[in-house]
C-alpha cells in the first residue's frame, strides 16, 4: 500500500493566553487514491489539521509525509502535486474566471487547459464574468477549479459545500467522484454527515483536536451496534425519565439514549423490536406521542462518543471553540 | 476551445495586477490625472508675476500731489492719497506696502512707513525712495546696465517639477506594492499563492514589473504636461531621466514591500505607510531645499530614501548633468533597494 499522507503524533498549539490547542496529536494514513473524510464539529481541528497537511502551518509537534516527501525536504515537489481549495480564499473582484484559472494554470508544469478545468466545475459561462458578479456557489466552484489547474495527484478541500446551493454542491461531488475515477485522492473537510457518508471512502471524526472514531461509514456506524434508530416520546411525557431506563433491557436493542424529548434506541433489527416495544408499553399503560425509525447516521455515531451532536459540538467545547480560526 | 499553449508565471501574474489596475477607474485618476492638478494649482499659485506692483499711501498734506506725481510716473508703482488713520490700517493689513509722509522744510524730507518683516515693504521702501532721491535732483555716481534673468531652469516651477515627480515615485510605489500586498494577504489569497508552485522570484518580479509600466506613463504624462504648460524642460538627456525614475520606482516598491511585509490590516500599513512617507514629505525637499532645514538635521534628511532621488533629478533637469554627475545619489538609492528587498522577502508574511 502507498501513502499519500502519513502523519504521527500531529500537535498545533497557537500561542495565547491561554494557549490553544487546537490539534492534539493526531495519526492518520491516507492511501493513495482514496477520498478521505474529517469529519467534526466548528472548532474540531479540522482546518489546522488539513492546513499543516497543506504545509500552510507548521506543526508544533509531529510528523508529516506527503507522498514519502516531508515538507521542510522538498516543498516545491510536494506543491506540483496537490491542489487546494481554502475554506475561504477572495480571488480578486475585477478578474474573470479565465483570466484567474489562466494564472493559477501558470504556476503548474502541466494539467487541463484553463478552459477544461472551468467545464469541469460547470461554470463554462462564467468564463468571462468578474468575480464579483459571481454568486456563493459559484465562487465556491471556481475555488474548486482553481484546485484542479495542476492535475493534482492529492485534492485538499475544505469545506467545499458549507453554505451552497444544491447544484453546485452536486458539481464539486461530482468532481469528486470523478477524481476518484481516475485514482485520484481527496482529502475533504465537512460538517455534513451526508455529505461525508456520500463521498468517502474512509472517515476520521473528529473532536478538540483529536481523531476519535475512524473508519469506513459503515464501520463507525457498526460501532453503535446496530444500524437502525427507533426513535419515540410518551404519554405521560415524565415516563421517558424512568430511571430504570427499561427500553435498554429489551432483546435487540444496543444502546439507550436520552434526547431533547424523545428516547433514542439503537437497535439492529427494527422489526424485532418494535412488537416488543409496544406491548411493553401496553403492559404499563403508557401510549406513543410520536414514533419514528430511521437508518443510524454518522450524527448518531458523533453523539454516542461525545454526548454531543455535531451541529453543537462546536458550542460546547469552549476553549477550543475558536481554534479553527486561529 | 483555444490550444493548449504555455504559460508563463511571470507574464500571467503581472497581467493580472495590471488589470486589476486598469479596471479601477478611481485608481486610474488618482494616479494619472490627480498629479496634473497638482502640477497645474501649484504652477499657478508659486508664478512669478514678472512686475511687482507696489501699493504706496502718500498721507494728503501739502506735498501730497508732488510726491503722487512722481511714484505714478513709475509703472512698478500703484500709489493713493489717504489720511494717517486709514494709511495705517491698511498697512497694518498688508493691503499696502509703504505710507509716505513728507515734511515742508528747506531740504525735502520724507517719512517712510514700513514694515521690516515683510521683503516687498522694504522693496517698496527702497524703491520709493530711489525715485524721490532723483527727483530731488540726486545724480547717480556709476552706470547701471539691467539685465533680467528667466531662463527655463531658475523659476520656481522648475524647481517643483522634479520633486512631484520624486513625490510620485514615492507615492506609487509605497502605496501600489505595499496596499496590494497587505490586500491580497486579508483575501488569503497569498496564502493561496502560497500552496501552489508559484516561485517567489515570479511574485515578487510582477509587483516590480506593474510598477514600472504604471509609472512610466504617469511621469511621461507629468514631464509632457508641464512641459507644455510651463516650458519645464529637461536640461540632460532624457535617458538618464528615465534611468532615474526606474531606479526611483523600484526603490519606492522595495520600501512598500518592506512597509507591508508583516502588517494583517488596512489600518496597519496606512499608519506605517504614513509614519514612512512623512518625514520624507517634509524633509526631502518636495517643495522647497532642504538647505533651509536647520544645520544638525541636515545628515538625516541626506539620509532618507527620497532625498538622493530629488537631488539626482534637479541635477539631470535643471543643471543637465550626467551619469557620473549623480552616481553618488544612485549608488545610495540602489542601495536602500536592495536592501529594503532583501529584508522584506526575508522576513515576509504569506498568511
Amino acid at each position: 500500500m502507498s501513502w499519500a499522507i502519513r502523519c504521527r503524533d500531529l500537535r498545533k498549539t497557537y500561542a495565547g493566553k491561554p494557549p490553544v490547542e487546537a490539534v492534539r496529536g493526531i495519526d492518520l494514513e491516507i492511501a493513495e487514491g482514496e477520498c478521505f473524510g474529517v469529519l467534526g464539529p466548528n472548532g474540531a481541528g479540522k482546518t489546522t489539521t488539513i492546513e499543516m497537511f497543506e504545509g500552510l502551518i507548521e506543526p508544533t509537534g509531529g510528523e508529516i509525509e506527503v507522498f514519502g516527501i516531508r515538507w521542510r525536504d522538498d516543498p516545491q515537489s510536494i506543491r506540483r502535486r496537490i491542489g487546494i481549495s481554502l475554506q475561504e480564499t477572495k480571488f480578486s473582484d475585477k478578474l474573470t474566471v479565465l483570466e484567474t484559472v489562466r494564472l493559477f494554470r501558470s504556476f503548474y508544469p502541466s494539467g487541463p487547459t484553463p478552459e477544461e478545468a472551468i467545464a469541469r466545475v460547470g461554470l463554462e459561462e462564467k468564463s468571462r464574468t468578474w468575480i464579483k458578479n459571481l454568486s456563493g456557489g459559484q465562487r465556491q466552484r471556481l475555488a474548486v477549479a482553481v484546485a484542479l489547474v495542476g492535475e493534482p495527484q492529492l485534492l485538499f478541500l475544505d469545506e467545499p459545500t458549507t453554505g451552497l446551493d444544491p447544484h453546485s454542491r452536486r458539481q464539486v461531488w461530482e468532481v469528486v467522484a470523478s477524481g476518484k475515477r481516475q485514482g485520484r485522492t481527496t482529502v475533504l473537510t465537512t460538517h455534513y454527515m451526508e455529505e461525508a457518508e456520500q463521498l468517502c471512502d474512509r472517515i476520521a471524526l473528529v473532536d478538540r483536536g483529536r481523531v476519535i472514531a475512524l473508519g469506513t461509514p459503515p464501520q463507525l456506524i457498526a460501532q453503535l451496534g446496530g444500524r437502525h434508530v427507533v426513535e419515540f416520546a410518551l404519554n405521560p411525557a415524565e415516563a421517558m425519565d424512568d430511571p430504570a431506563e427499561p427500553w435498554r433491557h429489551l432483546p435487540g436493542v444496543t444502546t439507550q439514549r436520552r434526547e431533547r424529548d424523545a428516547i433514542h434506541l439503537t437497535v439492529a433489527e427494527p422489526h424485532v423490536v418494535l412488537p416488543l416495544l409496544l406491548d411493553e408499553l401496553g403492559r404499563r399503560g403508557w401510549t406513543l406521542a410520536r414514533l419514528v425509525t430511521r437508518p443510524a447516521k454518522l450524527d448518531d455515531v458523533f453523539v454516542a462518543l461525545t454526548g454531543r451532536t455535531l451541529a453543537e459540538g462546536g458550542a460546547v467545547n469552549g476553549p477550543n471553540g475558536g481554534a479553527e480560526n486561529g | 476551445m483555444m490550444a493548449a499553449r504555455r504559460l508563463f508565471p511571470l507574464v500571467e501574474l503581472t497581467l493580472a495586477r495590471c488589470r486589476e489596475f486598469l479596471r479601477e477607474p478611481d485608481a486610474i485618476f488618482w494616479v494619472y490625472v490627480f498629479p496634473l492638478f497638482l502640477v497645474l494649482a501649484l504652477g499657478i499659485a508659486f508664478r512669478e508675476s514678472p512686475v511687482e506692483r507696489f501699493r504706496a499711501a502718500v498721507l494728503n498734506d501739502p506735498s501730497a500731489e508732488a510726491t503722487l506725481a512722481v511714484l505714478r510716473a513709475d509703472s512698478r508703482f500703484a500709489a493713493e492719497a489717504l489720511d494717517e488713520p486709514a494709511a495705517r490700517s491698511r498697512l497694518r493689513l498688508g493691503r499696502i506696502d509703504l505710507m509716505i509722509a513728507s515734511r515742508p522744510a528747506e531740504r525735502p524730507t520724507y517719512i517712510f512707513l514700513f514694515n521690516p518683516t515683510r521683503a516687498q515693504s522694504v522693496l517698496a521702501r527702497d524703491a520709493a525712495d530711489d525715485l524721490l532721491q532723483r527727483a530731488a535732483g540726486r545724480r547717480d555716481a556709476a552706470e547701471r546696465i539691467d539685465q533680467t534673468f528667466d531662463e527655463p531652469g531658475g523659476r520656481y516651477i522648475d524647481f517643483l517639477i522634479p520633486g512631484l515627480i520624486g513625490m510620485g515615485l514615492m507615492g506609487g510605489g509605497m502605496w501600489g506594492v505595499g496596499f496590494a500586498s497587505v490586500d491580497m494577504r486579508i483575501r488569503k489569497l497569498l496564502k493561496r499563492y502560497r500552496a501552489t508552485p508559484m516561485r517567489r522570484s515570479d511574485f515578487l518580479a510582477s509587483l516590480i514589473l506593474s510598477r514600472l509600466l504604471f509609472t512610466l506613463p504617469e511621469v511621461s504624462l507629468l514631464v509632457l504636461f508641464s512641459s507644455w504648460l510651463f516650458g519645464v524642460g529637461c536640461a540632460g538627456s532624457y535617458a538618464t531621466l528615465a534611468a532615474l525614475v526606474v531606479l526611483g520606482a523600484l526603490q519606492f516598491a522595495g520600501l512598500g514591500l518592506l512597509v507591508a511585509m508583516r502588517a494583517q490590516t488596512i489600518e496597519t500599513v496606512m499608519g506605517l505607510m504614513n509614519a514612512v512617507m512623512m518625514p520624507m514629505w517634509i524633509g526631502s525637499g518636495i517643495f522647497f531645499s532642504i538647505e533651509r532645514f536647520p544645520e544638525a538635521v541636515q545628515p538625516f534628511l541626506h539620509a532618507l530614501p527620497l532625498t538622493p532621488l530629488l537631488a539626482a533629478l534637479r541635477q539631470v533637469m535643471l543643471e543637465g548633468a550626467g551619469w557620473t554627475a549623480v552616481a553618488p545619489q544612485a549608488a545610495l538609492i540602489v542601495g536602500w533597494t536592495i536592501a529594503s528587498f532583501a529584508v522584506a522577502l526575508r522576513w515576509f508574511r504569506w498568511t
